[in-house]
């Protein structure tokens, strides 16, 4: 084991998946010879070249449809895009184009290819640099939606989307790039539609996902530490496909469930959730579903703004403390 | 100099597309295609002089008014039937239709429902092909709307940067829908929006087959030596209008007729028998022959299983 920051473990997954398998390319704007804007790719171009590792013009939809038309001739390429944000100006080609071209020719084509993008909050970049989409992801048929929350997510899960045969967006949450974590030595390849369990408990289930699971592991600490709480925390890791069988497991038996979101309110993937409990479980809760997510407002930039929205762990804190009371 | 057997290619091709689109036609009025299907008649001349000068392992990449592409390239006429009217052995299951249509096998990388939205696929093949070596050229057709659309000139961009083998056939027809080209597009010639990024661009006649196919040839040779893009605008026509069913208010008589006079068809046909090269009753013979052919075509796709519901939930995902 080796500990590594959130933003080099996406670095050793790329470089591990694209020494293995020499179709593996990336693209995208100051990836290569500038290292990324948040240096989570630095060295891939002095390793791999230019070649393999292309600076691209500032133009997200020639980017991504150039990266579907490689990945249906053979190759299979990494497109970074470099906010979340800035998927809205190449959706076309995500929902219209990527998503639906397997099942459109009735499975003819495989479309093994990931967009990276660094999503969410906590770096007050305000409200076009700072949301979080992974819902918008969720809604669309056709893709895979990974969000890890760990340097040993990271790198595994990466690899598991470069290898996938299906489009896979792989969120990566901005404020998690410098924090640590032990990842294991060698090829590292974990395995996309598994949720972890990473708190066990057994009060209350916590569901989260990205940099709301540093703050619900938090929130849990204090609650067993200052309210005899115990809860569960869960990891989504990947909302499609999505573990139910691990998260519905988890529900029953703490007979109580939270989701925490930093998407914003209206349709947030804890939306979904909820509904899947309500349908498969209801009988088996002892309380309501709680939602705890980013109002429905746009993302303010001042801290004060940011912080009164984004869940943080007082937030989860005090409301499940009241919740579960 | 073309042989007598190539430009015999050519007219075939041609003639059949053009029975292929009344045989869609009629299917469409009898309630058999769903949704719109936009014909091809008319523009014969560019899917095929184009596509003429690609090899079979090459790329293109089409459009909504795509079925002459993809006869031009090579697809089955019963299947691209079976297609349209949404039946099972279709390229797509039926899932698809008249505008997504993508044919493995003869390395089309399919019809598209956006405007422009296949041109940065055609871009990211030649980009492919580039990285793996294998000499590919993709073309990417798209209609004189995409004209105006962004991803046009981000996709011209990164094909001049990376020098990519990809050549942008646009298919003028005047027309995006109801509302004509010229009234919504500044910046005269069109051919400009690729020299604006030192492109070799250039206009010619696209109903006139021997001339798309030879604007295309020199474009796939330059690709193909490593000489990067090209930018060829074709002018043409489309005689049905936008989809089956379009009145065509907005165009008038007078215009018709002179596009009716520079039908590619017919001026191949007098060209090879001026030049002795066939009787003209040997060219009626071949296009009863070629006519029989697409209304068999037409007839097996009918009696094609339809889709069965069962399976909808597969092909989301890979297995
Ligand atoms: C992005 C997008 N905008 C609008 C449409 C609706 N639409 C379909 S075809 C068409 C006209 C396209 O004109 P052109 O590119 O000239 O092709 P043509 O139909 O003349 O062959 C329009 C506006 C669409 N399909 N996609
Ligand atoms: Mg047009």
């Amino acid at each position: 084991m080796a500990e590594l920051t959130y933003r080099e473990a996406v670095i050793e997954g790329i470089a591990q998946e694209m020494r293995r398998d020499e179709k593996v390319v990336f693209l995208g704007e100051d990836i290569g010879k500038a290292g990324g804007v948040f240096k989570a790719t630095v060295g891939l171009w002095d390793e791999f070249g230019d070649l393999r590792v292309r600076d691209t013009p500032i133009s997200e939809q020639a980017i991504l449809g150039a990266a579907m038309g490689a990945a249906m001739t053979g190759l299979r390429p990494i497109a970074e895009i470099m906010f979340s944000d800035f998927l809205a100006v190449c959706w076309d080609i995500v929902t219209n184009q990527i998503a639906k071209s397997r099942y459109m020719t009735g499975g003819q084509v495989d479309l093994p290819l990931v967009i990276r993008t660094a999503n969410g909050g906590g770096a007050r970049f305000g409200a076009q640099h700072s949301q979080s989409v992974e819902n918008w992801a969720m809604m669309i048929p056709g893709i895979k939606v990974v969000a890890p929350s760990t340097p040993a997510d990271v790198k595994g899960l990466l690899a598991a989307a470069i290898r996938d045969p299906d489009p896979v967006i792989f969120f990566e949450q901005k404020s998690l790039y410098a924090t640590k974590g032990e990842v294991p030595d060698g090829e590292h390849v974990d395995e996309i539609g598994k949720a972890k369990v990473v708190r066990e408990g057994d009060d209350v289930t916590i569901l989260a996902l990205a940099l709301m699971v540093p703050r619900a592991l938090e929130a849990a600490e204090r609650l067993q530490a200052e309210a005899g709480i115990s809860a569960s925390v869960v990891d989504i890791r990947s909302l499609v496909p999505l573990d139910t069988q691990t998260i519905l497991s988890q529900v029953k038996k703490t007979a109580r469930v939270v989701t925490v979101e930093e998407n914003p309110r209206l349709c947030g993937w804890g939306a979904e959730i909820a509904s899947i409990i309500a349908e498969e479980c209801f009988y088996d809760l002892d309380m309501p579903i709680v939602r705890i997510t980013t109002p429905h407002i746009p993302l303010s930039s001042a801290d004060e703004l940011e912080d009164a929205m984004i869940p943080s762990a007082d937030r989860i804190f005090e409301t499940v403390r009241q919740e579960v009371d | 100099m073309l042989t007598k057997d190539k430009l015999l290619e050519f007219y075939r091709g041609m003639v059949t597309i053009r029975a292929f689109e009344e045989e869609v036609r009629k299917m469409h009025n009898a309630g058999l295609a769903p949704g719109l299907v936009h014909l091809y008649s008319g523009q014969e001349a560019v899917g095929v002089g184009a596509c003429a000068a690609l090899n079979s392992d090459d790329y293109i990449a089409s459009h909504h008014r795509g079925h002459g592409h993809c006869i031009a390239k090579g697809s089955e006429l019963d299947r691209l039937f079976a297609e349209i009217i949404g039946r099972r052995s279709g390229y797509g299951m039926g899932r698809g239709g008249s505008m997504h249509i993508y044919d493995p096998a003869t390395f089309n990388l399919g019809t598209n429902g956006i405007v422009g939205g296949s041109v940065p696929l055609a871009t990211g093949a030649a980009l492919s092909a580039k990285l793996r070596g294998t000499g590919q050229v993709a073309v990417s057709f798209f209609g004189d709307g995409v004209l105006n659309q962004g991803i046009l000139f981000e996709s011209l961009n990164m094909a001049a940067l990376w020098s990519l083998p990809v050549v942008f056939v646009c298919e003028n027809n005047g027309y995006g829908e109801f509302t004509e080209i010229d009234d919504v597009t500044a910046g005269r010639p069109y051919a400009k929006r690729g020299e604006a990024f030192d492109i070799p661009s250039e206009k010619a006649d696209g109903m006139d087959v021997l001339a798309v196919h030879e604007a295309v040839s020199k474009a796939v040779t330059r690709a193909r030596n490593g000489d990067g893009p090209s930018f060829l605008i074709f002018d043409t026509y489309r005689y049905s209008g936008h989809h089956v069913g379009d009145k065509q208010e907005y165009k008038d008589d007078e215009e018709r007729e002179l596009w009716l006079s520079r039908d590619p068809i017919p001026k191949l046909a007098d060209m090879l028998v001026a030049g002795k090269k066939i009787k003209q009753a040997e060219l009626d013979e071949l296009d009863a022959k070629i006519k029989v052919t697409v209304i068999a075509a037409a007839n097996q796709a009918k009696k094609m299983p339809e889709p069965d519901a069962d399976d909808l939930a597969r092909h989301i995902y890979a297995a």
